[in-house]
C-alpha cells in the first residue's frame, strides 16, 4: 500500500515549507519514523518523517522549493507497486489542503510581521469550528487539558489519534507544553473596561500600546551579579538573566499585567511564561522560560543560555517559543540606551531593556556618578492601565535596586 | 497434557456426561452403529447402549422434536445434526419449541437440550453446505450459542452445555474436528459466557470465535514479526451469552479493534460487538472498528473464489494496519 508524503504542518502557524534538503533518495528504503527531508517552516528546520514502510518511490519536490501544506512531496511504496496515478495526481491539481492554507496565509500575514510567539492556531488543515478527533484522543485532551485547537492531526483527513497527543504528553510530564494548561482565570469584561478597549482600538490602532519608561539605579545589582560571578560556578549569569527572574517575579505581585487579550474577556495568568526575544539571523524569535516566578536565577541562566542557542541554531521546537504571558526585549549589549518594543499579542505587555551607562546623577544635591538603566514597558491599554502599569514598574525598580527584594 | 482432536474431546465430554448422568442421551443421523458422520460418537452405542444412542431416519424435524419432547419431561438429550445446514429442517423445533417454551410455560417447563454438529464452511461443499449459523441462533432470546474453537474449550465447554438446564446451539467445525491441542486428563468444565484470551497483546484487539481463531493468531505472529505490534486475540468461545466484559477490557488496554467472523456480514455477530464496544468504549477508541467477515455472497464452488470468499490472515493484517493507522 502506497503512502502519500505529503508537507506537514511542522508548527502550529506553518504554512508552507522549503525544503531545505531531502535526507532519503529515490530507491532507498524507508521505514515510518525515519526522517526523510529537513524542512524549514516560518520559525525552524524541522524534520519530516515517514509514515509508512516502503521505499521511496518517487520525489516530487526538488530541494529549495516551497510547497504549502498538504502538498505532495513524495511517494512511498513496494518495490513494484504502481503509484503512477498517485504521482499524476500530485503534480496535477494541488493537494486539497493547499487551498485553506493559502485563505489564512492572505489574511494573517504572520510571517512577515515581528511577531515572535504567534497565538495558537488551529492546524491550516483543519474544518473551522470542527476539530476531528477520535474518542480516545478527545478523552486524553481532557484528562490533560491539552486543547485540541492547537493539536495537529496525523489521521485521515487531520483526525487527532492517541499518537499525536503522546507528544503533547511528553511535553506537559516537563513543565507546561503550551499555554494552554497553564492556570488562569477568564474575568469577563465590566462595561467600562469595554469601553476603554473601543474607544482605544478605534483612536490607535489594532493594539492601542502606550509607553512608560523608568529609570533604574543599577550600583547593587551590578555589584550583586560581581559577587555571584567571583564564586567562579557556571553558568556565569547574565544581567539579561538577573531582569528575566526580576520582571518575573513583580509579575507574580502584579498579575494584572501577566495577561492575555482574548477579544471579548481578558485571561489572566497565575503563572509566568516569560517570553524572551533573541535576535536570529532572519529575524526574531521569542523563547518563552516557562514558570521563570518559580526558578532559581541559575536555573534562568541556563535554561536563557540553552534557549538563545537553540534559537540561533533555529532548533527550537514549536512548543518552546508559543505560549508566553508576557515578553522582555534587551538590546542593552547592542549600546542601545532606551527603546519601546512592540507587544506581542495576545499578551498585553513587554519591557523593553536598554543598556547600562554612567550617569552623573544628582544625589542628597551633589552630583555623584551611578550605574543607571533605563527600561520601558509597552502595555496594551486594552488590559493595562497608565498606573497599572506604573506600579509594576515600581516592584521591577525596587528588586533590582535592591536586589535582596527578590528573594523577600 | 495429551494431546488429542477436536472430535475426541468431544468424545470425552459426551462419554463423561453420560456416565455422569443417565437422563442424558445422544440422537441423530448415524450416531449408532456407524459411530457419527465425523465419528464423534466412536464407542458410545457400544458402552451405553440402544436405550441411550439412537439412530434416527432423516427427519431433522422430527428428531429435534422428539428431543424437545423428551426435555420437557425431564430427560437431558443431546441432538446431533449431521451439520446446521440440514438443521434448517429442525429450525422451527429450535426456536419455537426449545427457545420459547421456559417462558410459554411461566417458567415451569426448562428445556435442558444441546442441539450440536458442525457448521460454518469446510471445503466445496458448494453454497447450501458452506454456512455460518451462529448469528441466526444468537438472536433469539431463550438460546444458549456456543462456538468452541479448541479441543480444550470444546470438551470444557460442551460439558457445561449438557448441564445447563436452558437449550443450547453447539456448533462445531468440520475443518476443527482433526485439529490435536492440550486437554487435561481430569474433569474440567467451562462457563457458557466467558471469552478466552488466547494472546496478550497491546497494541490492538482482534475478536475472533471458532474457525477464525487460527487465522486470528496467525495473524498476530505476523504482526509481531513484521510489524512489531503486539495484537491481543480475544476467542469469545460463546456468543450468547457474550462476555462483553472481557471485550471491554481488552479494547480499553488496546484502543483498536478488529473483528473476524465467518458468517455473512450484514447483522453478524461482530456488529453485535461493535455495538457492545462503541457503547461502553466509546471514549477508549483511537480508530473505527473493523470487522472482516465472510464474502456477502452464497459460498462459491469453486476453490479459488471459495478461499476468497474467506477471512485470512491477510485479511486481518491488513485490516489492523489500518486501525492503528499504518495504512
Amino acid at each position: 500500500m502506497a503512502t502519500k508524503v505529503v508537507m506537514e504542518a511542522l508548527s502550529p502557524t506553518m504554512e508552507e515549507g522549503r525544503l531545505v534538503k531531502w535526507l532519503k533518495h529515490e530507491g532507498d528504503a524507508v521505514d515510518a519514523g525515519d526522517v526523510l527531508a529537513e524542512v524549514e517552516t516560518d520559525k525552524a528546520v524541522m524534520e519530516l518523517p515517514a509514515r509508512g514502510d516502503g521505499l521511496l518511490r518517487k520525489v516530487l519536490v526538488p530541494e529549495g522549493a516551497t510547497v504549502p501544506v498538504g502538498q505532495l512531496v513524495a511517494v512511498i511504496a513496494a518495490k513494484d507497486e504502481d503509484i503512477s496515478a498517485l504521482v499524476r495526481d500530485g503534480a496535477g491539481a494541488p493537494a486539497p489542503a493547499k487551498a485553506p492554507a493559502a485563505g489564512p496565509a492572505s489574511q494573517a500575514p504572520a510571517a512577515t510581521t515581528p511577531r515572535a510567539s504567534p497565538a495558537p492556531q488551529p492546524p491550516p488543515d483543519a474544518t473551522p469550528g470542527r476539530v476531528k478527533a477520535s474518542p480516545l484522543a478527545r478523552r486524553i485532551a481532557r484528562e490533560r487539558g491539552v486543547d485540541l485547537a492547537v493539536v495537529r492531526g496525523s489521521g485521515p483527513g487531520g483526525r487527532i489519534i492517541k499518537r499525536d497527543l503522546e507528544g503533547a504528553a511528553a511535553v506537559s510530564a516537563v513543565p507546561a507544553p503550551s499555554a494552554t494548561v497553564a492556570a488562569f482565570q477568564d474575568v469577563p469584561l465590566t462595561q467600562i473596561r469595554k469601553t476603554i478597549a473601543r474607544r482605544l482600538v478605534e483612536s490607535l490602532g489594532p493594539i492601542p500600546h502606550f509607553f512608560l519608561t523608568v529609570e533604574i539605579d543599577m550600583e547593587r545589582a551590578w555589584d550583586a551579579r560581581e559577587a555571584l560571578n567571583h564564586l567562579g560556578e557556571e553558568p556565569r549569569i547574565s544581567f539579561n538573566d538577573i531582569i528575566v527572574k526580576v520582571v518575573a517575579q513583580a509579575l507574580r505581585q502584579h498579575r494584572e499585567c501577566n495577561a492575555w487579550w482574548q477579544g471579548d474577556f481578558i485571561r489572566y495568568f497565575g503563572d509566568v511564561h516569560l517570553g524572551m526575544a533573541v535576535a536570529v539571523d532572519q529575524g526574531l524569535i521569542t523563547p518563552v522560560i516557562r514558570y521563570a516566578d518559580q526558578k532559581s536565577l541559575r536555573q534562568i541562566a541556563l535554561e536563557t543560555g540553552d534557549l538563545s542557542r537553540r534559537a540561533r541554531e533555529r532548533k527550537l521546537t514549536p512548543e518552546e517559543y508559543t505560549g508566553s504571558t508576557f515578553s522582555v526585549s534587551n538590546l542593552g549589549m547592542l549600546g542601545i540606551h532606551e527603546f519601546t518594543a512592540v507587544i506581542n499579542p495576545p499578551e498585553a505587555g513587554i519591557v523593553a531593556v536598554g543598556g547600562i551607562t554612567q550617569q552623573p546623577v544628582v544625589e542628597d544635591g551633589a552630583v555623584t556618578v551611578r550605574r543607571r538603566m533605563r527600561i520601558t514597558m509597552s502595555c496594551d491599554h486594552r488590559v493595562i492601565d497608565g498606573a497599572t502599569g506604573a506600579r509594576f514598574l515600581q516592584t521591577v525598580k525596587r528588586m533590582l535596586e535592591n536586589p535582596l527584594a527578590m528573594v523577600w | 497434557m495429551p494431546l488429542i482432536t477436536y472430535r475426541d474431546a468431544l468424545n470425552q465430554a459426551l462419554r463423561e456426561e453420560m456416565e455422569r448422568d443417565p437422563d442424558v442421551f445422544l440422537m441423530g443421523e448415524e450416531v449408532g452403529v456407524y459411530q457419527g458422520a465425523y465419528k464423534v460418537s466412536r464407542g458410545l452405542l457400544e458402552a451405553f447402549g440402544e436405550r441411550r444412542v439412537l439412530d434416527t431416519p432423516i427427519a431433522e424435524l422430527g428428531f429435534a422434536g422428539i428431543g424437545v419432547g423428551a426435555a420437557m419431561v425431564g430427560l437431558r438429550p443431546v441432538i446431533e445434526f449431521m451439520t446446521w445446514n440440514f438443521a434448517l429442517l429442525a429450525i422451527d423445533e429450535v426456536i419455537n419449541s426449545a427457545a420459547k417454551m421456559l417462558y410459554m410455560s411461566g417458567g415451569q417447563m426448562p428445556i435442558p437440550i444441546v442441539f450440536r454438529g458442525p457448521g460454518g464452511a469446510a471445503l466445496q461443499l458448494g453454497a447450501q453446505h458452506s454456512q455460518a449459523f451462529e448469528s441466526y441462533y444468537a438472536h433469539v432470546p431463550g438460546l444458549k450459542v456456543v462456538a468452541p474453537a479448541t479441543p480444550h474449550d470444546a470438551k470444557g465447554l460442551l460439558k457445561t452445555a449438557i448441564r445447563d438446564d436452558n437449550p443450547v446451539v453447539f456448533l462445531e467445525g468440520e475443518m476443527l474436528y482433526n485439529t490435536k491441542g492440550e486437554v487435561p486428563e481430569g474433569e474440567y468444565t467451562i462457563p457458557l459466557g466467558q471469552a478466552d484470551v488466547k494472546r496478550e497483546g497491546g497494541d490492538v484487539t482482534i475478536i475472533c470465535h471458532s474457525k477464525t481463531v487460527a487465522p486470528a493468531l496467525k495473524a498476530a505472529d505476523q504482526l509481531a514479526e513484521q510489524l512489531q505490534i503486539s495484537a491481543e486475540v480475544v476467542d469469545l468461545r460463546s456468543i450468547r451469552p457474550l462476555d462483553v466484559e472481557t471485550i471491554l477490557a481488552s479494547v480499553r488496554k488496546t484502543n483498536r479493534c478488529v473483528i473476524v467472523e465467518e458468517g455473512w456480514p450484514f447483522c453478524g455477530v461482530g456488529a453485535q460487538v461493535v455495538h457492545e464496544i462503541q457503547h461502553a468504549a466509546f471514549d477508549d477508541l483511537d480508530a473505527p472498528i473493523e470487522r472482516l467477515t465472510g464474502a456477502d455472497v452464497p459460498m462459491p464452488y469453486n476453490k479459488h473464489l471459495e478461499r476468497a470468499a474467506k477471512p485470512g490472515p491477510e485479511q486481518v493484517v491488513a485490516a489492523v494496519k489500518r486501525v492503528t493507522y499504518l495504512d
